[in-house]
């Protein structure tokens, strides 16, 4: 076994493009969760219409990139708005219950053989991302510190990314800092308390809702741009639960939760995954037992393992408040 | 139970059937080789027949959230698990080769087995920890997870069939066909059905479960053990996932995800009838069923699921509490 490759390995997927797009979505569910206490199950709903929001208009319809944003930003608002309205007046577990299902409604109707024209359906599209690598100050070529080498388009997603990521970490704490954030983190706490205050619950709710989407919409098409298409199965209910299980590592409720949980989370499932396959090659586990295609398999039944373990004992994460967390029914 | 409330889940019905009415005038623009009222016919008993395997599925996911008012996001996964271990002891090499009945019931007391032991050794032991709700349902998203993909690792990716009852020849009834095996499956399904409404009205545990979902403090103050019931809740609802979970592999296909996506249509159906109440699952599943089916006559058969999941939507907007629910806040 090589304990560098390993190593680097996961140090590369830790920092690399991917961490970034789950601390952004992640990012936006913390204010959902975290912040306001909507248990919100949809959040890859989100990014799915961000994503496509951008890679319909530049690949259906020719449009630029910035139209093509825009088209995500508001395509997430929208989905906000509709999943607010029935929901948001319901209890916890009814929010959970069709977020969820919205989430999947959505996938299955951009990836059926009626909406191929536009999103084309099961074979996703292509070619949307070159206005994103055309801005690209990086000369090609590959970039290395220490163990880690990306190369320069890798590297420039890299950069947006985290830099999205610290822009809107600090526009999140400012916010949650404001009376706003006072009126959302009293919801969470006692609803029945806010709105004796006069607050407009359901109101706040929604601007939550609303604000965190379109964050989880900008992950959708930093995604969409990192892997150069989109496709309706990457945007499997699977993705909200590791969202959940890294936000919950990291801490909810806490602005740089999501990020250290973000890149503790890929860094531990990459170094799984590529220690899995090293011992295996190198026949310290018997191939019989797990073979390499299963691998996958076993690290998300670990990921899953992980959840339960962190919920049960230590609910707050890394960075999180104890008495915070501790969340009964609303 | 007051007249209304039965009147209502009749009305949903009649609701499903007049939507599909007015199409009815434009029969000729369908050039098909049978006529409209027979495929429309067809896609009804074909909505019947899928409503009640998720029915079985959904009871005990209602009786559950019931009883201790968790959101069981896992019970997907006992569907597949029933399905995959029939399976195991039916089809595959390294099984006992059994025949399908007797694999089919192991599956079930499996299933039971299963869905005991959660309790006993995850739920019962956080409930006396005290552990929120809300933390609660992110548990079960954990297990979810965990199962699924053992399953996988176990089971593998390759769609299954069991080796009995496979391919059939149907028979005609007048305008529309059936195959004995999915007559034998809607059968069995709506006789199981009526099983589980006898054990809730007659037994004493069902009575107790009834109890306990109704006023869970009242219930253990008369006296009743109530991790007992729960027990029994979670026994029953994991042995009829199994049960549903074979009857779905028999009639469609076994795939290790296949209990995820069964999943989300039961919870359509157990929103749409009523969280919480064992015959508004039973109720709102069979129009869930109808609807995936029915609409494949207007839409694209991929899309089926989707339109099932769309009622769940608009249900929350009208009528939260479902069509049996009891009226509460919700908010």
């Amino acid at each position: 076994m090589d304990f560098s490759v390993i190593f680097s390995d996961a140090l590369r997927s830790g920092i690399g493009p991917i961490a970034a797009v789950y601390a952004l979505a992640a990012m936006g569910l913390n204010l959902h969760f975290g912040y306001t206490g909507l248990l919100n199950f949809g959040q890859v709903g989100f990014m799915l219409v961000g994503g496509y929001g951008l890679a319909v208009t530049v690949a259906t319809y020719d449009g630029s990139m910035w139209l093509g944003v825009l088209a995500g930003l508001a395509c997430a608002v929208v989905l906000a708005l509709l999943l607010g309205v029935p929901t948001l007046r319901l209890r916890a577990d009814y929010l959970a219950i069709t977020t969820i299902a919205a989430g999947e409604t959505l996938r299955l109707f951009y990836r059926s053989s009626w909406a191929e024209d536009v999103t084309g359906g099961v074979f996703g599209l292509q070619r949307f991302a070159s206005d994103f690598y055309d801005l690209s100050p990086i000369p090609p070529g590959t970039y290395g510190v220490w163990l880690v080498e990306f190369n320069a388009r890798d590297l420039w997603v890299l950069i947006v990314g985290w830099g999205l990521v610290a822009v809107v970490g600090v526009l999140l704490a400012l916010l949650v800092h404001s009376p706003w954030g006072r009126v959302v983190r009293s919801i969470r706490d006692d609803e029945t308390a806010a709105r004796s205050l006069g607050k407009n619950v359901y109101w706040y709710k929604m601007q939550s809702l609303v604000l965190g989407g379109v964050i989880g919409a900008v992950a959708g098409m930093l995604q969409a741009i990192q892997v150069q298409s989109v496709n309706p199965d990457s945007f499997d209910p699977a993705v909200t639960f590791f969202l959940y299980t890294l936000l919950v590592l990291g801490g909810a409720g806490r602005i740089l939760g999501p990020v250290i949980g973000s890149i503790l989370f890929w860094f531990v499932l990459t170094f799984l995954d590529s220690a899995l396959r090293q011992a295996i090659d190198a026949g310290y586990i018997s191939s019989d037992l797990i073979s390499t295609s299963e691998i996958g398999a076993v690290r998300f039944a670990l990921v899953g393992l992980a959840l339960i373990l962190l919920i049960v004992f230590r609910p707050q994460g890394i960075l999180g408040s104890r008495k915070e967390m501790l969340l009964s029914e609303r | 139970m007051c007249r209304p409330r039965i009147l209502l889940p009749a009305l949903a019905l009649a609701l499903v059937v007049l939507c599909a009415s007015p199409a009815w005038g434009q029969g000729e623009e369908v050039p098909r080789g049978r006529g409209f009222g027979a495929r429309l016919l067809q896609a009804l008993i074909d909505g019947v027949q899928f409503g009640v395997i998720i029915a079985i599925t959904a009871v005990g996911l209602s009786l559950i959230f019931g009883t201790i008012h968790l959101i069981n996001f896992a019970h997907g996964e006992f569907v597949t698990i029933g399905a995959t271990f029939a399976f195991f002891l039916n089809v595959s090499p390294t099984g006992p080769g059994w025949h399908l009945v007797p694999a089919a019931i192991a599956a079930v007391l499996f299933g039971a087995l299963l869905g005991g032991a959660v309790d006993r050794v995850i739920w019962r032991p956080l409930r006396r920890r005290g552990t929120g709700l809300i933390n609660l349902f992110i548990v079960t998203i954990g297990l979810s997870l965990l199962l699924r993909h053992i399953v996988l690792v176990l089971y593998g990716t390759r769609p299954g069939s069991f080796a009995q009852y496979d391919i059939q020849e149907t028979i005609d009834l007048g305008p529309v066909a059936i195959t004995p095996r999915d007559l034998t499956v809607t059968l069995l399904s709506v006789l199981v059905l009526l099983g589980v409404a006898a054990l809730l009205q007659r037994t004493r545990i069902g009575t107790a479960v009834r109890a306990v979902s109704v006023n869970r403090d009242l219930a253990e103050a008369s006296g009743i053990d109530v991790q007992r019931v729960v027990l029994a809740v979670w026994m029953l609802g994991g042995a009829l996932a199994a049960l549903g979970g074979v009857f779905f592999g028999l009639v469609e296909i076994i795939t290790w995800d296949m209990g995820f996506k069964l999943l989300l249509l039961m919870f359509a159906g157990i929103i749409l009838g009523g969280l919480g109440s064992a015959y508004g699952a039973m109720v709102g599943s069979l129009v869930i069923g109808i609807v995936a089916q029915v609409s494949t006559l207007w839409f694209p058969v991929d899309l089926q699921y989707a339109w099932a999941l769309l009622v769940l939507i608009a249900v929350l907007l009208v009528r939260p509490q479902g069509i049996l629910g009891r009226r509460e806040r919700v908010g």
